[in-house]
């Protein structure tokens, strides 16, 4: 870390309002694009507004809150949100540790693995779900099913009999490539000498890895959940491809508890005030991270 | 290869924008996916051949998506469309919402008193065409009748579900990879809903009573579902719950399947050679009844995909046209001379039926017939709505969807029949208190 | 590393890391190899691994159906147009952040990427209400600006980590030295802030070409991208994997390509300040 910089003779004045000027298009767009929808949807979700009588549309007061709330599913949604995201981040980081350690040997063929690696991080969502659903876990034609079945196993039926579990596996899939990247680039920082010495006192692998590599890529770790958890809060393709939220609520997220509101009931008042919950709710998860970074990540 | 199809679509980018600045009307056409629609797409030439003033784009987009796309541009005004691809479902509702332009400049030629009664009176409101029929369907029993006489069984005329679980009781053979029966276990209101919505009728129930009270806890759906799901976890193919019409129409094809009562334009797809397995293996049944003298005789479907322009279409005039010859007797020959008849687009045209051409290559054409004709979704005395494998209100769509979950979820098991209805009663209750029908 | 690992290590090693990064991209080769399958091969069982009759038959259906280069040429414009409005935006903000940080720098950037906590589905009928009135439905610039927004926070704190490891002391010595402003950019600044600035195009490139919420409910034909195309193929009637697996191709192909030409510049941005 470098010194604090506000101090030094940079921060002049001048340099301060020029910083001003240079932030603000940065600040101002997003302040609009952040304000506009959300003032709008706070206001929708006063009314009684469906889109089948979009010119009839009382005030209604905290009725859409409390219909939202009181979902039956509301629960259920905000308790698979959390498994989904803590599931894919322990998939991600545990498995991004590993696979980092291993792609820091020396092995032939070192960078096409990494290719190989690195591919699901760019393929789109909604096709990564929709060739798990088809070619991987269809129970009848998968390659799943039929590999379970070779070795004489039953072939499960993932979309029914564990939606949720199938879910975190695609979207961790997707997130383990960018997860191992930052790791990896992490651990390729640790510097040889550190282990050396370690090794020369005498210490075992695993104590080196326990002491000196996890402690060192913590940071790492820290950025690699702030970003992910972002992204998977609002998974929402995914869950539309493959299981649409069931069998009952058992994949419905928040975020896709929202959609069915706007999209299969065309209840804007229900959605708005689900959106507004589900901001609230990010914005808990928010300080959180914060508090979490303020210890790790002193920017 | 590459590099000519590049240069052909320079070619036909800049076609697109030079002639657009000719007086030329170019409508926008949100579709489904489905393979009538993509044939339908395929002839564009010959229409652009017939009315070389109009140019065709097309949107092509999975169901679900188009659905929502569809209902936010119109409910919003948009005006992203100049026809839109809709269901017996939406048009009562959309055209009551006056978001449908009446359906008045079809032409001379067009003939709509040859249109099946049941399909027009289904697409109209006050007397008016809101939407014209591509295709239309009401719900047939597919089996294999090679498993059957194997088993030494005969369809009877008008089987009963009784008949049907016998039936796949004996057909099954799971060593053999054949599954006595398929039927649709994917939540949706147009999925796994429009079966049972259909069955529960053929058990004489129906979603909503006279006074909207949800009849989810009724006798009719207790017996429909209990044996729903009986038969499908003795005899249902692995993975029932996410099997939707496709799916189905996959395991069938493959000849893993004793028997599928689903949609009847399902028919003409296991059927045709290029598609299916069995082609040749393939009977068709009436829809089962579960009790004496159940209504319309089993038959409780009736869809049609129809063509709509949403009254913010500029360009009505045009759009009439391609609607005019998208849903005509000449498209019906069009895709006979090229495809053959039995790929022709079903349900929609009383003279298809009549045309021996037709029924000799179609062997399904009189069950089909049979089944749309029998098929009444007008509101009765004990059924308050229009529909009967769905409910044509609004608030249908999302609380089909709720409740399908919870039926998808009786099926895989991880809850009981009885808990599946009572919490699918509560949700019902709940959206329908929501939405005025209910009075406190 | 590389020392004293015995050659009998390293083919442990090396059967490892070949089979999980296998693993890992089983599926895209699944698909890779599915889309010349025809129909009934594509769900064969058992499964056929490359011993089949390899066939084009679901690119030049695909084609037909749906103009590929139409839907590709609008991923192109609306990705490298969102990055390049973000950096336009982004790379004053957080060069002013790394260079001129205040106490409230890190509370802006923490909310910066707070705003890309609000679900998008919540707020999908007043953005559209906003479209029609501003006429932007299906074009892309509209999609240029959504794309932009929703990305920002990500290149503006990228680029801010990135910014951040450039010294400071190098700036003065240069002032010292009585360089221009100009100068001091284009010769000293410019040569530091490329290789963060690359990566952070990279990252913007691939997140606005998979975005698929927006891009599929603000578009209709015009302007809509391969995530529409994907959207034709995805559940049609009657068996459907090998097309499905033929469109995956062509709607992925580009960007992972792309992709893993510069891997190495990407990976170098995707640290976010992870590395000290």
């Amino acid at each position: 870390m470098r010194g604090d910089r506000s101090g030094n003779a940079m921060a002049t004045t001048h340099t301060k309002s020029l910083a001003r000027a240079m932030m603000a298009p940065a600040v101002i767009v997003l302040l609009i694009w952040m304000i506009v929808p959300l003032a709008m949807t706070l206001y929708f979700s006063t009314l009684n507004y469906t889109l089948y009588n979009p010119f009839s549309t009382p005030f209604v007061g905290f009725e859409n809150y409390s219909y939202f709330l009181t979902d039956p599913t509301f629960l259920a949604a905000l308790a698979n949100t959390l498994v989904l995201v803590l599931g894919v981040l322990a998939i991600t980081v545990g498995g991004g540790i590993l696979i980092a350690l291993l792609l820091d040997q020396d092995f032939y063929g070192v960078n096409i693995v990494r290719l190989l690696v690195i591919a699901p991080f760019f393929v789109m969502p909604t096709v990564a779900a929709l060739v798990w659903k088809n070619m991987m876990m269809n129970p009848v034609y998968g390659v799943i099913g039929q590999l379970l079945q070779a070795v004489g196993l039953a072939p499960i039926d993932w979309m029914t009999e564990v939606p949720l579990l199938s879910i975190v596996i695609i979207v961790a899939w997707q997130w383990l490539p960018f997860a191992t990247l930052i790791l990896l680039t992490a651990l390729q920082s640790l510097s040889m000498d550190q282990k050396e010495a370690a090794e020369m006192d005498g210490a075992k692998a695993l104590s080196i890895f326990w002491y000196i590599t996890l402690p060192h890529m913590s940071r790492a770790i820290t950025v690699v959940i702030l970003i992910q958890t972002i992204f998977l809060l609002s998974i929402y393709a995914e869950i539309l491809v493959t299981t649409q939220g069931g069998p009952g609520s058992q994949s419905t997220n928040i975020t896709y508890l929202v959609a069915q509101q706007a999209t299969s009931y065309g209840d804007i008042g229900a959605a708005s005030a689900g959106g507004i919950v589900a901001v609230i709710l990010a914005n808990i998860v928010a300080i959180f991270l914060v508090r979490l970074i303020g210890k790790n990540l002193d920017a | 290869m590459r590099f000519s199809m590049l240069t052909a679509s320079a070619v036909a980018l800049i076609a697109v924008a030079a002639t657009s600045a000719q007086a030329q009307t170019t409508l926008t056409i949100g579709t489904v996916n489905n393979s009538d629609m993509i044939r339908m797409q395929g002839l564009t030439p010959e229409f652009e051949k017939a009315h070389p003033d109009i140019k065709l784009n097309w949107v092509t987009l999975e169901e679900n998506i188009l659905r929502q796309r569809v209902t936010t541009d119109i409910a919003t005004g948009g005006g992203q469309f100049d026809v839109m691809t809709i269901g017996t479902y939406e048009v009562p509702i959309w055209a009551k919402q006056e978001w449908l332009k009446p359906l008045d400049g079809l032409g001379d030629e067009y003939d709509v008193d040859d249109l099946i009664p049941a399909i027009r009176s289904a697409l109209s409101n006050d007397g008016k065409l809101y939407a014209a029929p591509f295709y239309a369907e009401s719900v047939l029993t597919l089996y294999r009748k090679d498993l059957f006489e194997k088993a030494g069984l005969t369809m009877p005329e008008k089987p009963t579900w009784d008949f049907i679980a016998e039936a796949a009781e004996k057909v099954t053979d799971k060593d053999a990879g054949v599954y006595g029966i398929c039927l649709r276990g994917k939540p949706g209101w147009g999925e796994n809903m429009g079966f049972l919505g259909n069955m529960a009728r053929e058990f004489g129930a129906n979603y909503f009573d006279a006074d909207w009270k949800p009849q989810f806890e009724s006798e009719g759906w207790k017996k429909a579902v209990t044996l729903y799901v009986d038969l499908m976890t003795k005899y249902g193919p692995p993975g029932a719950a996410s099997n939707g019409f496709n799916e189905n129409l996959q395991l069938f094809g493959q000849g893993k399947c004793g028997m599928w009562i689903d949609a009847s334009v399902a028919a003409s797809f296991v059927t045709d050679p290029k598609q299916s397995q069995v082609p040749d293996q393939v009977g068709f049944g009436a829809a089962p009844c579960g009790i004496e003298g159940c209504p319309n005789d089993g038959f409780n479907w009736l869809w049609a995909w129809s063509l709509a322009i949403p009254n913010s279409s500029q360009k009505a005039e045009a759009a009439q046209t391609f609607i005019s010859w998208a849903t005509s007797k000449e498209y019906l020959e069009l895709v006979a001379e090229k495809e053959g008849w039995a790929n022709v687009p079903p349900g929609t045209r009383t003279s298809l039926y009549e045309n021996p051409k037709y029924t000799e290559a179609a062997p399904f054409a009189g069950a089909t017939l049979n089944a749309i004709q029998h098929a009444d979704p007008s509101p009765t005395d004990d059924k308050p709505y229009y529909g009967l494998q769905f409910a044509a209100i609004p608030e249908f769509q999302g609380l089909g969807t709720a409740v399908g979950q919870q039926m998808a979820a009786a099926l895989s098991g991880s809850t009981s029949v009885e808990q599946a209805l009572s919490q699918a009663q509560a949700i019902a209750t709940r959206e329908m208190t929501r939405g005025g029908y209910i009075k406190n | 590393m590389a020392r004293n690992v015995s050659t009998g290590r390293k083919i442990g090693t090396t059967a490892l890391a070949w089979f999980v990064g296998l693993v890992i991209f089983f599926p895209i080769l699944w698909t890779f190899l599915t889309s010349f399958k025809t129909e009934l091969q594509a769900i064969s069982i058992p499964p056929v691994f490359v011993g089949f009759d390899w066939t084009l038959e679901n690119y030049q259906t695909i084609q037909t159906q749906s103009n590929y280069f139409h839907f590709m040429a609008n991923s192109i414009y609306l990705s490298l147009g969102s990055t390049a409005l973000g950096l336009i935006v982004a790379v004053p903000a957080a060069w002013a952040m790394a260079f001129s940080p205040t106490k409230r720098t890190k509370d802006i950037l923490l909310w910066m990427l707070s705003t890309k906590m609000l679900p998008a589905v919540g707020v999908l009928i007043p953005v559209y209400l906003m479209f029609i009135k501003f006429g932007l439905l299906d074009s892309r610039l509209g999609l240029i600006v959504v794309l932009f927004l929703i990305n920002l926070p990500i290149i503006v704190w990228m680029l801010y980590t990135y910014f951040k490891e450039i010294p400071g002391e190098i700036l003065e010595a240069a002032r010292m030295d009585g360089a221009s402003l100009r100068k001091e950019i284009t010769q000293v600044l410019a040569p530091m802030a490329v290789p963060g600035i690359a990566s952070t195009v990279l990252l913007n490139v691939i997140l606005s070409w998979n975005e698929a919420f927006w891009t599929l409910n603000l578009t209709t034909s015009n302007a809509a991208p391969l995530t529409a195309f994907i959207a034709s193929f995805s559940s049609p009637q009657g068996n459907f994997y090998a097309k499905l697996s033929a469109a995956s191709m062509l709607a992925i192909a580009p960007i992972l390509i792309v992709g893993w030409f510069s891997q190495k510049q990407l990976v170098r941005g995707l640290t976010f300040g992870a590395v000290k």
